[in-house]
């Protein structure tokens, strides 16, 4: 095992794939010479050359259409959109083409796309670059929506995002790409299924089901927890769509109370989902209403003591454990 | 050097029938095969249209009067050569290969399952000019493979205005794609005329704005159509580059089977399009040339005729759409929630 960051846990995964495949082939906006604009692609260009990493005019719209018509052709491209934010340029192709042709066209070609893109706030990019739209793609049948919290993570499930025949989105989040994580040595070949959560701290008194970022926050919270005696479980679900369903039901029905923290907006995403799933799923085995921890409801302030307001906290997280796990636990 | 803005249309027969340019060097058999083309392409529309009116078929857009255009720019491909085009281009995916079956199956609502591969034709999508994005990615992945192909992307003249149209020429510019568009222009993008699409003269001066050549067609003169893209697929064939072509035709018919014209569009237009049918132009010419008969064309006819009823049997015959299918084409492998759910319906339809 050794060492390394987010960002170089997913280089190391595109240049494995790109070593073993001579049909992925990466494209986006500076990620050339450049390297990306958070240096995930950095001596690539170098290594590789330009028919295999290419920088593209500005225009969302059509390096998605075109990374599409590129897989139906053959290839396997990844494709780096700067941000998710600049996807909203893309979504039409995004939903009306890469989700669906594989169902329109009679499930005779595969569409092997990935869509690599940051997400979320924290870095002081303002209202309009830095926003999670998990929620949105994640509501569409026909795309695969994983996002990988940890250095292992972004290495193995983006080596199986490459793998897959399915369009995926791959969201990374901005204040992920320096933290550092255990990765297996560059001689050991391993993948992360891109279907799977997993459960990273097991505990007896309450699930939080998070992701992405939010996880590592989550963690931090339950350590805190643990110090006054409440043991949370918490279950990072990695992969938005499809969504593991048991693994999160199972964790419920053991603990019967719930926490989802995301960094999302409240209403009508991610998390209001996943509390349907477990009121479908899980009812009989609640023991107090499930709480959930968001983003203010507001477009993200530039202010940076703004935006830090407006983002979810371990202080929030550790306060709606203890709104419903009774007082007696851990006395 | 920057490519000309073009105010020439190419245009190798004139309405009525006189030759003033250069006839692409066809045999006699292949000219009768391309005339073939033309009145199964109408004879087939008007048939769609007949059975979307009796309730056997879903929403169809008619192609009348766009048939040299969908004729001559299928032709000039070879086999492996792709094609993507919108829902008025059935005729020229016929053409490419694909099965009559195939496309009735589309509007029939079966799931097109025997879409043909072999053909090279992406499978009508209904987004306006997403389909050029998606022929350039080809293209690029021909490049890549240095495939000796090239991919041919069509739409109507309203599509021109969509971003996708704009971005795919640039995109095409840049890489130097193997890949010629096609501009349907038929006058009519729904109820909105050409004019309140664009302000420029042409839509074909997008080319050299973009870095490749643009080129003006008769889009109701067979030869025109076809030697035009025949000369962008060479061009393109050999390394140098993408091409746009706008072919000026005319939508004889509504812009699908749920629109009435005659709410926006004066009748004497048909009158004068009428006069430049380009099935009728091409006939003229075969009968002049002695290549095709009165008695042929009869019997020529009579052949598409009952081909078309053949397949429309032969659709009518088979089993209605399995639903279970549908949930099998999602993905390339069931989801759990998908799995789930398709479990479900199949208890339910006691088929468990």
């Amino acid at each position: 095992m050794r060492t390394i960051t987010y960002r170089d846990a997913l280089r190391e995964a595109i240049r494995e794939e790109m070593w073993r495949d001579e049909r992925v082939f990466i494209m986006g906006e500076d990620i050339a010479g450049y390297g990306g604009t958070y240096a995930v692609t950095k001596g690539l260009f170098e290594e590789f050359g330009e028919k295999r990493v290419r920088d593209t005019p500005l225009a969302e719209e059509v390096i998605t259409g075109t990374a599409i018509g590129a897989a139906l052709g053959g290839l396997r491209p990844i494709l780096e959109l700067m941000t998710i934010n600049f996807s909203l340029l893309a979504t039409d192709l995004i939903v009306n083409s890469a989700a669906k042709f594989h169902y329109m066209f009679g499930g005779q070609p595969e569409i092997p796309l990935v869509i690599r893109m940051p997400s979320g706030g924290g870095a002081q990019r303002g209202a309009q670059h830095s926003q999670m739209f998990e929620s949105w793609y994640g509501h569409i049948p026909g795309l695969k929506v994983v996002m990988p919290a940890t250095p292992y993570d972004a290495k193995g499930m983006l080596k199986s995002a490459v793998r897959d025949p399915n369009p995926v989105l791959f969201i990374e989040h901005e204040l992920l790409y320096s933290i550092k994580g255990e990765v297996p040595d560059e001689d050991v070949e391993y993948t992360v299924p891109l279907h799977l959560g997993e459960v990273r701290r097991l505990g007896r008194d309450v699930t939080i089901l998070t992701f992405s970022r939010m996880a590592h926050i989550s963690l931090q919270a339950a350590h805190d927890l643990a110090k006054e005696g409440i043991e949370a479980e918490v279950i990072d679900l990695k992969s938005i769509r499809p969504i593991d369903i048991d693994l999160l039901i199972d964790s419920v029905k053991k603990t019967n109370r719930v926490v989802i923290a995301e960094e999302g907006w409240k209403y009508y995403g991610t998390g209001q989902g996943l509390a349907a799933l477990i009121y479908e799923n899980a009812f009989d085995y609640m023991d107090a209403p499930i709480q959930h921890i968001t983003g203010a409801d507001v477009p993200m302030p530039y202010s940076k003591a703004l935006e830090r307001a407006a983002l979810p906290t371990k202080a929030d997280i550790i306060k709606a454990v203890k709104a419903i796990v009774p007082t007696h636990v851990g006395v | 050097m920057p490519f000309p803005l073009t105010e020439t249309m190419h245009q190798v027969m004139t309405p009525e029938g006189k030759i003033i340019g250069e006839v692409p060097l066809l045999s006699a058999e292949q000219l009768v095969k391309l005339y073939r083309w033309m009145v199964l392409g109408r004879a087939f529309s008007d048939r769609m249209v007949a059975l979307q009116r009796q309730g056997r078929m879903g929403t169809f857009s008619a192609l009348n009067g766009q048939e040299a255009t969908s004729v001559g720019l299928a032709a000039p491909l070879q086999q492996k050569d792709w094609l993507a085009g919108s829902y008025r281009e059935i005729l020229s995916y016929l053409v490419k290969g694909v099965p009559m079956q195939a496309i009735m199956k589309l509007y029939r609502g079966y799931v097109s399952d025997d879409y043909s591969a072999e053909a090279h034709c992406l499978p009508i999508q209904i987004v306006l000019a997403t389909q050029l994005p998606h022929m350039v990615g080809i293209a690029m992945a021909l490049k890549y493979d240095r495939q000796p192909q090239v991919a041919v992307g069509v739409c109507g003249d309203g599509a021109t205005s969509e971003g996708d149209f704009n971005e795919a020429l640039n995109f095409a510019g840049v890489f130097k794609a193997p890949v010629v568009f096609v501009v349907q222009n038929n006058g009519w993008a729904i109820s909105v005329p050409r004019s309140k699409q664009t302000a420029a003269q042409y839509i074909a001066h997008r080319g050299p704005a973009f870095g490749m050549p643009g080129y003006l067609v008769d889009g109701n003169d067979l030869f025109a159509v076809y030697k035009v893209v025949c000369d962008c697929v060479e061009r393109a064939r050999a390394g140098e580059g993408p091409a746009l072509i706008e072919a000026i035709t005319y939508r004889l018919g509504a812009h699908t089977t749920a629109d009435d014209p005659k709410r926006y569009r004066p009748a004497s237009d048909l009158t004068e399009w009428g006069k430049r049918d380009p099935i009728l132009r091409f006939r003229a010419f075969l009968f002049d040339q002695h290549i095709l008969s009165e008695k042929d064309n009869d019997v020529l006819h009579e052949e598409v005729t009952t081909e078309i009823e053949q397949a429309i049997n032969r659709l009518e015959a088979l089993p209605p759409q399995d639903c279970a299918q549908v949930y099998d084409l999602v993905y390339s492998e069931l989801t759990p929630q998908l799995k789930a759910q398709r479990a479900q319906i199949m208890r339910e339809l006691g088929r468990e």
